[in-house]
């Protein structure tokens, strides 16, 4: 203790302040701690409420909504947007107890067969049947087989994506590198660690734990590498040579050529990266190429996903509109999803909002559009091939029991992939090693497969 | 919460309650009664509800598939892997945050009781990381601060050599135990301070003029004096540590593997990946038995020190 000044009488009085302090604070804390989220509601005359992913075409859908409730007066479209795992989970909670509160959702390919299985949907073949106009024809097939369960369509695509290898044509070149339309995964390696350099990693590919981020790529890569998560008999298959290949391949192409923190590296880091040149190329979400600046936007190639075994290795995806089963407004619901899905909406985005915000890969005729094909010159063909060879029912060399390209369309491989994922991260993190992580794998897929067994 | 509210008020009352007749005192407790149903309804009806779900076996994604369970949620708990896991990682987290926040609070608050200069602005600069949403300061953390790519540290830390490590994935737990530091060390600070500047200083004074070094009258004077203090923001802030959820969702989602999934993030994902409610509300009634206890000591630590204070 320095040397300190006696303090004034008055200082007695600070006890009962540190009471007073405390006693504050523990009030701070229990009133944080009580404090919950509010859910709120509207009347009127029809109000359809649609749960929405937080992604850019559903941002301009809602800027859009003014267009639609101008020219449908008697309908008043509320969107509540929110992240994709929280709207995940909010959808679920709703439909599983048919409580009704969403009349549409944004659900991804993952959920559509599953929750028409369960009575979940409604089966949208009689509203479609209805209006001429609509043309189901129209819809790019791989999405098409993807939204549909036992003949009929339960849920009609606002967007679509498959995965696609890009590159920085200049920064291959310098190397003397041309990449072909259809690379292999061996040429994509080789590419990427002849390139890397200090300043410039070899390539960016998605390490953050989910089934929805790390999986997805790597997933496309175990298909093509010949392996499976089951085998017909659902027994689980991740001890296979096939996944060891895929998986030592995948974690040693981070570790030698990738992105630092690859662990922590989903689509919007990497994105990031690539835009800002530190990576040279990236293999990702076909979606990606229209969101490139500067340099990325300039010199990109684009090519095929890439192969080792299997041809065409590309995912599936698409965010679609579905209408609940409980929905107690299921006419003013299609009319609005029959808006936000026909073929004029891909033109009102163009001429209102730009071409370059045309959401892709849900129609073959968005891709005719000569403004569209100007805006997407690039990217627009490969895409559109992509989604179109993508077939969820024939994604692996060996046959499967389930549906899906870079998921397992089970209840379960939400949890599962998830866990199986973080397995995997501590690999890439070099916290353990292959063969550990895909025994602690094997364990948890084993357990999953048991319950189809019977 | 309700719990520690309600105690709070019984305790108070307590005292002068026998001395009035009953009709009396219904009267007083009258318009405190809304408060406390709404109270009620608002906590114990759904903790009441997840006692309930515990006993039940019940997955949201399968239809049908809600039937009495009687314990085997319960009983799957004691056998789980992951929930030893979790366990753990849960002791470990609360024990070494609060560990180093009590030391460093502890340090912060003996300088800024002394004679420095700036001490207000420094005061006010040290509960900041307090009042920062922690979704918020885990953001700033991982993305600002850590990021391999594009973050302050390694960046700082490259001509060291260490510019490409990736903390949130290499080292989570210390990670996570940082930032959990930066966050409770102001509150630790805040609750000792106040003890330290209730000291009277004239002890201190006496002290020294009888030979006594500053260790001695710190180890001798000031610690027990503060020793009520200490304990009282310690348990307090396990009471709340032991809930971290926001850092843990931010910064590394429990990852990777298991190597940061405590008990609420557990619960998160068996509640909201693989939609088992009875098995998470199992969970959940587990780790309000567990908070409870922890509550009761802190609830007593704060009276103590109340009681002290009024003797005076």
């Amino acid at each position: 203790m320095t040397e300190r000044k006696l303090r004034s009488p008055d200082h007695r009085a600070r006890p009962r302040s540190a009471v007073t302090l405390i006693a504050g604070l523990v009030l701070v804390l229990v009133g944080v701690a009580c404090s919950g989220a509010g859910g709120g509601g509207g009347g009127g005359a029809t109000t359809i409420t649609l749960g929405s992913v937080d992604n850019p075409s559903m941002t301009d859908l809602k800027k859009l909504v003014p267009d639609f409730e101008s020219a449908h007066s008697g309908i008043k479209v509320n969107i509540v947007t929110l992240p994709e795992d929280q709207i995940r989970q909010q959808v679920t909670q709703d439909v599983a107890t048919q409580s009704g509160r969403f009349d549409l959702f944004t659900i991804g390919t993952y959920e559509v067969p599953l929750w028409a299985n369960k009575k979940w949907l409604e089966n949208l073949d009689p509203y479609i049947a209805k209006d001429s106009a609509y043309d189901p024809g129209d819809l790019i097939p791989g999405i098409k087989t993807a939204l549909t369960y036992k003949g009929n369509l339960y849920a009609v695509p606002f967007y679509g994506e498959s995965s696609m290898l890009m590159y920085r044509k200049d920064l291959l070149a310098a190397k003397g590198i041309t990449m072909p339309d259809h690379p292999t995964w061996d040429q994509v390696a080789a590419a990427a660690r002849a390139v890397n350099s200090p300043n410039v990693n070899g390539i960016c590919l998605r390490g953050l734990p989910g089934w929805g981020e790390q999986l997805a790529p790597l997933d496309t890569v175990v298909n093509t590498y010949g392996g499976r998560w089951f085998d017909m008999n659902w027994n689980a298959q991740l001890n296979s040579q096939q996944w060891k290949d895929a998986l030592t391949f995948y974690v040693k192409l981070l570790k030698d050529a990738g992105e630092p923190g690859a662990g922590s590296a989903g689509f919007t880091e990497c994105l990031n990266a690539y835009n800002n040149g530190k990576v040279a190329m990236w293999y990702d979400a076909t979606v990606a190429a229209s969101f490139f600046t500067g340099d990325a936007a300039k010199n990109s190639g684009y090519a095929f996903a890439p192969t080792k075994v299997k041809d065409w290795s590309g995912w599936l995806w698409a965010w679609t509109l579905a209408m609940g089963s409980a929905s107690k407004k299921k006419d003013a619901a299609w009319t609005f999803m029959d808006w936000a899905t026909s073929k004029d909406y891909a033109k009102l985005v163009g001429t209102k909002l730009g071409w370059a915000r045309v959401a892709p890969g849900t129609r073959t005729s968005t891709y005719s559009i000569p403004e569209y094909k100007a805006a997407s010159a690039g990217f627009a063909q490969v895409t559109l091939d992509s989604i179109s060879h993508a077939d969820v029912t024939h994604a692996t060399v060996d046959s499967v029991p389930y549906v899906g390209i870079q998921y397992v369309d089970i209840d379960e491989f939400q949890q599962l992939g998830d866990q199986v994922s973080q397995e995997f991260a501590k690999v890439i993190a070099g916290n353990q090693t292959v063969d550990q992580a895909l025994q602690k794998a094997q364990a948890l897929a084993t357990d999953v497969g048991k319950k189809y067994q019977h | 919460m309700a719990i520690l509210r309600s105690v709070v008020g019984s305790g108070g009352a307590r005292g002068s309650a026998a001395s009035v007749s009953r009709r009396e005192s219904w009267a007083r407790r009258l318009p405190l009664l809304p408060a406390f149903i709404y109270a009620f309804v608002l906590t114990q009806i759904p903790f009441a509800l997840t006692v309930y779900y515990s006993f039940f076996s019940w997955n949201l994604l399968k239809p049908g598939s809600f039937r009495f369970a009687g314990l085997e949620n319960y009983a799957g708990l004691v056998t789980d892997e992951h929930v030893r896991t979790a366990v753990w990682n849960t002791v470990l987290l609360t024990v070494s945050v609060i560990t180093i926040s009590v030391v460093l609070g502890m340090a912060v608050a003996m300088l800024l009781n002394s004679e420095v200069f700036g001490k207000g602005i420094m005061r006010t600069l040290m509960i900041a990381p307090f009042l920062i949403m922690p979704t918020a300061g885990a953001l700033i953390w991982k993305h600002t601060l850590l990021n391999p790519l594009y973050g302050l540290l390694p960046y700082l830390l490259k001509p060291f050599g260490l510019g490409r490590v990736d903390w949130v994935g290499q080292f989570p737990m210390v990670t996570v135990v940082t930032v959990e530091v930066w966050r409770w060390t102001p509150f630790m600070m805040l609750i000792i301070l106040a003890g330290l500047q209730s000291q009277n200083p004239e002890v201190l004074e006496a002290a020294r003029v009888d030979g006594a070094n500053a260790l001695q009258s710190f180890r001798r004077i000031t610690l027990p004096l503060v020793r009520p203090f200490i304990e009282l923001g310690a348990l307090l802030g396990s009471l709340f540590v032991v809930q971290t959820y926001d850092s843990i969702y931010m910064l590394t989602y429990g990852g990777p593997g298991e190597d940061t999934t405590n008990v609420p993030f557990l619960l998160y994902l068996v509640a909201f990946q693989g939609y088992s409610i009875g098995q998470a509300s199992a969970i959940g009634v587990v780790a309000v038995i567990i908070t409870i206890i922890v509550a009761t000591f802190a609830l007593r630590t704060l009276f103590t020190i109340f009681q002290v204070e009024a003797r005076r």
